[in-house]
């Protein structure tokens, strides 16, 4: 039943959409039973679907979205990157109350981009539990690159425990999930490779910071699952040899990183988190939780090719299958072994080292980062090439092969604003990995002041990690031109993974006034502090207009 | 005796409500551990032994529960204690901790006044300092660290060590001035969950000075192994 009126709201979507160049979109929002390998769990689904359904838009159109909520607790879905008035962003507490048990809320906006998005909840840790889907935005323009084919591969984590069991289980015992830690084995390992003078020193080290370099992830026992579907069920994407294939990898996961490549397969990077890029073909490329990534595939073959993503913890992998019939299966490789920190990862230890074209890398940045400020290049280690001091920077699992680095990240158009930031706030992003809680600047966010930005300002926020875990940073509502040193080609993002220990830049035109959440997008670390709310504020008189102080 | 634990009880509410309303704005977290709780063989003489800990609260602030003791198989409880403290995150890794002791057992009893501090210490030994000051005006202490050396993922090797230290002789509770006791222990868990795991291990406790002095005048054994088993859980 309710699969016949989603198909019924999306007919009449398209019949009136064509012509008055609106669409009306209807979304429910209801507990259901889900799992994959190890059974069932009642869990929180959209339009009855893990993930739900695709929104597609076009570009210039004026969107409706009902969404009803047919549980018994609060509920939201945010657009993630979409630009809109912050009335409509769905993030409960910055934008709107919330939408509350047995209410329909109504989302209205106009469509002013085009690419691939998401939208998920924005409630608690409801994304974990299965909301959230793709958004589609077809261009009003040609776009730069052709294609025959065109997929979402969105990639996501399913856990089996209610997400709020994780977040305790995280609190009192924040190895809770780690079972990769170094034993009494990996000790006389380690002293056989590198000998006993060194393994102690290494050992010494880190228990000096009270910190293990298996911590890699934070939370383990996913299934990782391909549009919904697991490795065993295999997502399949058909083609004819020679098509160009669109993939839309979007990473919908709520923990997990993934190192994604596809065997026998050069994917041409086209697009970053929906904003087109000057094309890069790479052999593999690492999406962080929340980024999006469309890369055209052209096999020539008439065979099967694995989409292979691993999490970047090894504990598993999502896959798909790109073939020529259904029913197929490419080879599945092994996975690779699991990372580890190293000292560099943690912002020591880098004097001495070459990082070629990157000049003033070499400081470490956590312990430096003051001198970094005012600089108005990406000297980032790691921007152009794999950080081959890092334990974890993403590394070909071909030999010489391609990875996508930052660096390569290269606009399509330019950004005809693009000028000097006119200030730079600094963001040292924090935590107690301990107590397992996270923090900016050392302060959480139920403890912390919004940010006021000036409208049409231009803000670089420099952020300077200095804990131990990635950190996909998002901005609701405003785009981030990362800083790679291309100027007015910098690309356009709305999340950007900030490595260990590392620092890096983004450029904010205050273009969008109203009030933004501004987070981690790992959804625990979001939850426990790592989060801050961005006001954008206006003369006094377009302040009152907009009905706020 | 009442009064006692009607003051207790007192104090209960003041700590519960004042960490509650400091921390509104932050979700609070409920957490209990029973470290030890085991069976001790020593020469015919067995007992039951407890060592748990548990915690209300949030990130920086929380109220602690500390309790320990001994039951003889067959016979009474030996000793016993039980602590409520207010806790608050000092560093990154330790906690100030503040508040009241109060033993049941043995039966000159005795409520205290604590100051401690825990946490983890640099290359990962959790550690646990204490100062208690007796209703009768006693000064002791106490220091625990204990280690974890993972043997596999799931098996661990627990080393601990325990010393406890008075200001003054307090003859009716059998202690002397200067060190009073040490206890060494080694355990080896196989966590079958993080949250349940079942062990096996050593125990050796020892008196020492004029507390070893007065042990000995009243024909106790000063040098106490044991063989333990138990189970280390937490919710």
């Amino acid at each position: 039943m309710r699969k016949f009126r989603f198909l019924l709201t999306t007919l009449f979507t398209l019949i009136t959409g064509s012509g008055a160049f609106a669409g009306t979109y209807d979304l429910t929002v209801d507990e259901m039973r889900a799992g994959y390998d190890r059974g069932e769990r009642l869990t929180m689904a959209i339009n009855g679907q893990i993930p739900g359904p695709t929104l597609r838009f076009r570009e210039g159109e004026e969107v409706t979205i009902n969404v009803t909520n047919k549980m018994d607790t609060d509920t939201s879905i945010h657009w993630h990157g979409i630009l809109l008035p912050y009335t409509q962003d769905g993030v409960p507490g910055i934008s709107f109350p919330g939408i509350k048990p047995g209410e329909t809320f109504t989302y209205n906006f106009k469509i002013k981009q085009a690419g691939t998005y998401w939208y998920h909840s924005h409630s608690g840790l409801q994304e974990q539990e299965g909301m959230y889907g793709p958004i589609i935005i077809t261009p009003a323009s040609r776009e730069p690159y052709k294609y025959d084919r065109d997929y979402v591969v969105m990639l996501s984590d399913w856990t089996d425990e209610k997400p709020e069991a994780i977040l305790d289980h995280l609190k009192k015992n924040s190895d809770y999930y780690n079972y990769a830690q170094r034993t009494v084995g990996t000790f006389f390992k380690d002293v056989s490779e590198k000998g006993l003078g060194a393994t102690l020193k290494d050992r010494a080290d880190w228990g000096k910071m009270r910190m293990t370099p298996t911590d890699i992830s934070d939370v383990s026992g996913y299934t990782f699952l391909v549009n919904g579907k697991s490795a065993a069920q295999n997502w399949t994407g058909l083609f004819k040899p020679g098509e160009r294939v669109r993939l839309r990898l979007i990473n919908g996961s709520a923990m997990s990183y993934f190192d994604v490549r596809i065997p026998g397969l050069k994917m041409t990077v086209v697009q970053a988190d929906g904003n087109n890029v000057q094309p890069v073909p790479v052999d593999e490329l690492r999406i962080a939780v929340a980024e999006t990534y469309d890369v055209i595939v052209q096999p020539k073959e008439e065979k099967p090719f694995t989409i292979f993503a691993e999490s970047l913890d090894r504990t598993g992998y999502a896959r798909g299958t790109l073939a020529p019939k259904a029913g197929m299966s490419g080879e599945i490789p092994a996975l690779r072994p699991r990372p580890q920190l190293t000292m560099a990862d943690m912002g020591m230890d880098m004097g001495g080292m070459d990082h070629g074209a990157a000049p003033g890398a070499a400081t470490a940045p956590a312990m430096n980062h003051g001198a970094m400020a005012g600089m108005d290049h990406g000297a980032m280690p790691g921007m152009d090439q794999p950080d081959s001091q890092s334990g974890i920077a993403p590394k070909a699992a071909k030999p010489g092969g391609k990875v996508l680095v930052y660096g390569d990240l290269k606009a399509m158009k330019p950004y005809a604003e693009y000028r000097a930031p006119d200030r730079e706030i600094e963001m040292k992003l924090t935590g107690n990995m301990q107590r397992y809680f996270w923090s900016i600047d050392g302060v959480k966010f139920s403890d912390a002041e919004p940010i006021r930005l000036k409208y049409g300002e231009r803000v670089r926020f420099t952020f300077v990690n200095q804990t131990m875990m990635s950190h996909p940073m998002h901005l609701h509502g405003m785009w981030m031109q990362l800083d790679t040193g291309k100027k007015k080609f910098n690309p356009l993002k709305h999340v950007v993974n900030v490595p260990p220990g590392q620092t890096l830049s983004v450029d904010v035109p205050a273009d969008a006034m109203g009030e933004w959440a501004f987070h981690c997008h790992l959804m625990y670390h979001m939850a426990t502090g790592m989060m801050r709310k961005v006001i954008v504020e206006g003369p006094v008189a377009a302040n009152m207009e907009m009905g706020h102080e | 005796m009442n009064r006692r634990i009607g003051g207790f009880a007192l104090l209960f509410c003041i700590l519960t409500t004042g960490a509650t309303a400091m921390e509104e704005h932050e979700p609070n977290y409920v957490f209990f551990q029973a470290d030890q709780f085991e069976y001790r063989t020593q020469d015919g003489d067995d007992s039951l032994k407890w060592d748990a800990q548990g915690w209300v609260g949030g990130d920086y602030e929380k109220l602690w529960l500390k309790t320990e003791g001994t039951k003889r198989i067959g016979g009474e409880v030996e000793d016993a204690e039980a602590q409520l403290l207010y806790s608050r995150l000092l560093t990154d890794f330790f906690d100030v901790q503040a508040g009241l002791r109060y033993d049941p057992k043995p039966n000159q009893q005795r409520s205290f006044a604590v100051f401690g501090l825990q946490g983890l210490a640099p290359q990962y030994f959790e550690v646990d300092a204490a100062a208690f000051l007796s209703n009768e005006g006693e000064l002791s202490a106490r220091f625990e660290a204990e280690y974890e050396l993972l043997l596999t993922q799931r098996l661990v090797l627990q080393p601990s060590f325990e010393v406890n230290l008075a200001a003054q002789d307090t003859k009716e509770r059998g202690l002397g001035a200067g060190v009073n006791d040490i206890e060494l222990g080694l355990r080896l868990r196989y966590e079958i969950r993080r949250e349940f795991a079942p062990y096996i291990g050593v125990n050796w406790e020892r008196k020492l000075g004029q507390t070893a002095d007065i042990a000995r005048d009243e024909g106790e054994d000063i040098n106490v192994p044991s063989l333990v088993a138990g189970i280390r859980f937490w919710f």
